[in-house]
């Protein structure tokens, strides 16, 4: 019997369509899988069923009928539940109020605490989860808060449960106990769509599963006719493994030395950091997003205090220089969050392609006076120059396109003559001739001797870009890697598999 | 302490204590009422009015109950229905109070200095409480009443989540917007409750600016008891005992009532910064927007 | 159908304060429209009114800058009127005890003194949210009543001029800034008000440290990350908005009064945030927002003596254009309404 078939769906934001006429059917009983790249629509998708957006068009039916769902206290209603990737709870409310918060069970006017006892003990049978009730979400870490989150579908009576990349944040042996935790709601006759872009998962868990790209349907496949190959065939399209012209570079002398860098909480603890980057050389970092990557980066650009090691640039310390030290020395930073760390949305061009420079002359005239001439001259220049769409330099940022403002950005960073560039993601959530612009932009950069220490969730910019490639994973540097080399060893890397397990010889 | 002082302590602990419940409920679920200065006045001076019309102070009382569930209907519309900004919202909260009651004051009595005096509410005598209004009363009563509300029913443990996590709740399934607006406006109607009790069961008339200060003083004893009512309770008295002693050595020529006036808001201000317990809001003071 | 609501919100706001305000005059039974022909005029109909009514906006002036240079840097400096306090209070002692100084350089340096001591009332609420993570709404106001009920005190008591009066002596006259409209109270302050909403506005639009203040109210986290320093910058821009608060009150006391007297301030450091908004957070926007609240408040003198009007329709009228500009979206809400009416 079919639980859940959407039929046509569409939503767009703006200009971009999310999702484009999708078609989906989940039946009873099975673990669906979604899959799909970053930006596929998966989540979008599923923010749709549980009402969270109004698709522009499209129908969903459940039981074969047809539903009209426009707030998630509809999709409650009518047994869906979903897992959001960012938890949905409360910090300062303890696990059981948590779990009961919206359903919960009265008597009288009270919150029957005897009934909510027996109900989630019940919970905790069916599961296998073991909690301590009256603790805060605040004290617990991420793992357990998933099982909260999980708990509280099941509690409303879920029985259709959505899942949007649950594993993202879990450590591997968390990743075990969660699948068990499914396959055993599962054998209890729950529907579950279990959204991923991870194939191992998929394998491991899923009946059947559907591929999205670009907003698009691609297809959906049982599993057992499908292979790891066709899967990301279907999931990056007909796509070769796509070779930029790199030409050869003379590598210079060593730029930037990291030595045994370690941080503490908040985020992921970087756990001993060595390496170095030289100039002429583009250095990847590739790793599954949250094993540190953001961390490094605050350590580098001067956002975060280590606890232990040192930051050589240039053969000198800059393990307590301020940021403004930094750019002064010449290592420039694109941010993977453009929107809160790269540009200040509601000023111009002008001002955000002179921030952090307004100090310097010439912007600088006499003691504290901006040289507006010069900006703005300075800005025209650096418009030209990098093909930024824009009437004039006096409008706000926030009116460009992601790819302008990214554009923006590495205009600015790029202006003094940098001889290290932090790239995080700088290609993310922009359209292909702007991708294909920036990654021209980093070659350019590498051919004129500087140095770019290149971070990305996407493995083929990663491949298609670096001379050499460090794989991240939970705060470490587990390896490095040839960017030729197979995708198998990438996987195993970013899996978190050392490469003594996979049978290739260590390297520090 | 002698007996008489409890007693006003607990007498003048009172508006602060309704005021900083009110706040409390206003804090709750992410909204910071910096109005209540003027809720109560509004409150205090419609109590006034409207016994005075009447003759029946307990039809006064719903009157001013009614100017205090109003403000909350507009502070929630401004704030949580169309994102205002709380502290101005607040600010013109206080100014329309002050402005409003002079106005009709000046129209009615032909004085924006003071009214007719009114039948107000007799007291009641009980052990050691003394003579006291049943506002006194009330106000104890509605301690527990909303640390019950609060902690243990349904509507109190969303109220906590809507303001701690909008969009968790929000995806629970519950309506945000409707949470939010009832405890802004129960919140503001507790308030008002704060400026009948000045007007009606303490003074029996209704004074230009008679709250001087004592929305501002619930505040702060909202910040010391950390956002519950019973420690808003505990700070109240504790308030209530700086402004009865204040009076008393005024009286004496001991110490001016200046220096003993500001003690409740420097305590705040040393709560709020860590030299006295950690104080953190349970709620971000921001307007809750959909997608 | 495009066209409509092309006005500014806030003049939008302004105009439905006052409407609402005539509303409540019709209903309370006044004639509405005589009242306010007589508030105009009262505001602006003679020299001397309009003598008034800067007098009446200078102060506000002054708060309002305040007010907006903390809100550009994203400080929420809600105890402009503590600062205010302490700077008249700073500027009275000035010119009571500081001797031997002739004319300009006496009053001048009490402003500044002024300025000074509202300057330093301001650093304590600065430093507590920086280092200590204090919310500024709550300190701040928390700071203004502390700063009403100290000078309060020291009017009262020790620095009791002889008299009925809660006040000081009188400063010496050279410390007075002299009246630039007789027989008006307007005063030297007034030219300074306007000099500094200039200077406000070339320091914000201008100069490197107004750059960097603004980057840091509008996005902390860019601002750091692109090395500028988060925390000097909020702590100087709250100490800047404690100082020109500060000059306001020492140019109140110099210019109006010349002495501390309790209870001066009808709240002018709360007017300020209204007006700052009302104003479009832009300091040259300060002087017109500021000559309206002067205009409420010296026009509403002359309307209650013609027309008996009661003086705090003024209030009324402030406390609407402060709550409509607190909401832009409900004005917008408004409009909507209104052009669908149109249309049908």
């Amino acid at each position: 019997m079919i639980a859940l078939a959407v039929r046509g769906l569409t939503k767009r934001f703006g200009d971009i369509v999310a999702n484009d006429h999708i078609d989906l059917d989940v039946a009873q009983g099975e673990i669906h899988g979604l899959l799909g790249e970053n930006g596929a629509g998966k989540s979008v998708l599923s923010s749709c069923i549980y009402g969270l957006y109004r698709p522009d068009s499209g129908r969903i039916f459940l039981w074969g009928k047809e539903v009209h769902i426009t707030s998630p206290f509809d999709a409650i209603r009518l047994g869906i539940g979903m897992v959001h990737q960012h938890l949905m709870l409360v910090p300062h409310l303890s696990v059981w109020e948590n779990i009961v918060l919206g359903r919960e069970p009265r008597r009288g006017i009270q919150v029957d605490r005897k009934k909510v006892l027996r109900d989630i003990e019940k919970l905790f049978e069916e599961t296998g989860f073991q909690l301590d009730l009256s603790e805060e979400i605040a004290n617990l870490p991420v793992g357990v808060r998933q099982q909260v989150e999980i708990l509280k579908v099941l509690f409303r009576g879920a029985d259709i449960l959505i899942l949007d990349e649950p594993t993202a944040v879990l450590t591997p042996q968390e990743v075990d106990q969660l699948l068990a935790t499914l396959r055993r709601l599962k054998a209890q006759g729950k529907t579950i769509i279990f959204i991923s872009h991870k194939l191992k998962e998929v394998f491991a868990l899923c009946d059947r599963v559907t591929v999205l790209r670009r907003g698009k349907k691609v297809g959906t496949l049982p599993i057992g006719e499908a292979t790891p190959e066709i899967l990301a065939e279907m999931m990056v399209g007909r796509r070769v493994f796509f070779e930029f012209p790199k030409e050869r570079v003379e590598k210079g002398g060593v730029l930037l030395t990291l030595r045994e860098v370690s941080t503490n909480p908040p985020g992921v603890p970087l756990k001993g950091i060595s390496f170095d980057v030289r100039s002429g050389e583009i250095l990847g970092i590739a790793g599954v997003e949250g094993n540190g990557q953001s961390e490094l980066v605050e350590v580098l650009v001067g956002l975060r205090r280590p606890k232990g090691g040192a930051v050589l640039f240039q053969g000198k310390d800059i393990t307590h220089s301020s940021p403004k030290e930094r750019i002064r020395l010449g290592i420039a930073h694109v941010p993977e969050d453009r929107h809160r760390l790269g540009v200040i949305l509601d000023f111009s061009i002008w001002e955000n392609l002179v921030l952090g420079f307004e100090t310097e002359p010439p912007f600088r005239k006499g003691w504290i006076t901006l040289n507006l001439q010069a900006i703005r001259s300075f800005a025209r220049q650096k418009i030209r120059e990098f093909e930024i769409t824009v009437p004039h330099e006096n409008v706000p940022l926030r009116t460009l396109s992601g790819g302008n403002q990214q554009k923006v950005v590495v205009a600015r960073e790029l202006a003094f003559e940098p001889s290290l560039l932090v790239a995080c993601q700088p290609t993310r959530g922009l359209d292909v001739a702007a991708t294909e612009y920036l990654r021209n932009l980093l070659l350019a950069a590498r051919r004129k001797g500087k140095a770019v220490l290149l971070i990305s969730a996407d493995l083929d910019e990663i491949r298609a870009l670096s001379d050499r490639v460090l794989v991240m994973y939970e705060g470490k540097i587990v390896g490095e890697l040839a960017p030729e080399s197979d995708e198998y060893q990438f996987g195993l890397l970013m899996g978190g598999k050392g490469f003594d397990e996979a049978g290739v010889a260590s390297s520090s | 302490m002698s007996l008489s002082l409890f007693q006003a302590m607990v007498r003048m602990a009172t508006p602060i204590l309704f005021a900083a419940l009110g706040g409390c409920l206003c804090e709750r679920v992410g909204v910071i009422n910096i109005g209540l200065e003027g809720i109560m006045l509004t409150a205090a001076f419609f109590g006034v009015l409207v016994t005075y019309v009447t003759g029946v102070p307990l039809l006064g009382f719903l009157g001013g109950l009614a100017s205090g569930v109003a403000w909350g209907y507009v502070i929630a519309l401004l704030t949580v229905r169309f994102y205002g900004n709380q502290i101005v919202v607040g600010t013109g909260v206080n100014v329309f109070g002050l402005g409003l009651s002079a106005f009709l004051s000046q129209k009615i009595w032909g004085s924006r200095g003071a009214s007719e005096a009114v039948q107000g509410f007799e007291s009641i005598w009980v052990p050691y409480l003394g003579e006291q209004t049943f506002f006194v009363y009330l106000g104890f009563i509605l301690v527990f009443a909303l640390q019950f509300f609060l902690f243990v029913t349904p509507w109190g443990l969303r109220l906590r989540a809507v303001g701690e996590n909008p969009q968790a709740a929000d995806t629970a399934g519950i309506n945000v917007f409707r949470y939010k607006t009832l405890g802004v406006v129960v919140g503001s109607a507790i308030a008002s409750l704060g400026g009948l009790f000045l007007s009606l069961g303490h003074l029996r008339f209704f004074a230009w600016g008679m709250t001087s200060g004592r929305g501002f003083i619930g505040l702060a004893a909202m910040i010391f008891g950390k956002w519950t009512p019973v420690g808003c309770l505990l700070a109240s008295l504790l308030f209530g005992l700086a402004d009865a002693l204040q009076m008393r050595l005024q009286a004496l020529g001991i110490l001016p009532s200046q220096v003993i006036l500001l003690i409740p808001y420097l305590v705040t201000i040393l709560v709020l910064s860590g030299f006295v317990g950690r104080a953190t809001p349970p709620a971000r003071y921001e307007p809750y927007k959909k997608e | 159908m495009k066209r409509g609501l092309r006005l500014p919100l806030e003049v939008f706001a302004v105009g439905l304060a006052f409407l609402f305000g005539m509303l409540v005059l019709l209903v309370a039974g006044y004639p509405p429209l005589q009242a306010l022909f007589a508030l105009f005029r009262g505001a602006f109909g003679t020299r001397n009114a309009l003598g008034q009514t800067l007098t009446q906006a200078t102060p506000i002036l002054f708060t309002s800058l305040a007010f907006l240079l903390g809100f550009r840097s994203g400080i929420f400096n809600i105890g402009v009127e503590g600062q205010f306090l302490v700077g008249a209070f700073v500027a009275a002692l000035s010119g009571i005890f500081i001797r031997g100084l002739s004319f300009p350089v006496h009053a001048l340096l009490a402003l500044f003194l002024g300025g000074l001591g509202g300057a330093i009332y301001a650093l304590f609420p600065a430093l507590l949210k920086v280092y200590l993570g204090a919310h500024e709404v709550i300190t701040t106001m928390m700071l203004s009543y502390v700063a009403l009920y100290l000078t309060s005190y020291f009017v009262n008591y020790p620095l009791k001029a002889p008299g009925w009066v809660a006040q000081t002596e009188l400063v010496a006259s050279s410390a007075r800034l002299p009246r630039i409209l007789p027989p008006t109270q307007l005063s030297l302050a007034f030219p300074i008000a306007i000099g500094f909403a200039f200077l406000v506005f070339w320091f914000l639009e201008r100069t490197v440290p107004g750059f960097s203040i603004k980057a840091v109210g509008m996005n902390p986290e860019a601002s750091e990350s692109r090395g500028i320093p988060v925390r000097k910058y909020q702590v100087l821009a709250f100490v800047l908005s404690g100082f020109i608060a500060g000059i306001g009150g020492g140019g109140e006391i110099l210019g109006v009064h010349g002495r501390f007297v309790d209870g001066f301030s009808p709240g002018y450091g709360w007017d300020g945030i209204a007006v700052s908004l009302v104003g479009r957070l832009h300091p040259l926007g300060c002087i017109f927002a500021s000559v309206l609240f002067g205009m409420l408040r010296a026009g509403g003198m002359v309307m209650t003596r013609v027309t008996k009007v009661p003086l705090d329709l003024s209030l009324i009228i402030q406390a609407l254009v402060i709550l409509f500009v607190a909401a832009p979206f409900f004005i917008r809400y408004l409009g909507g309404l209104l052009r669908r009416r149109r249309m049908l």
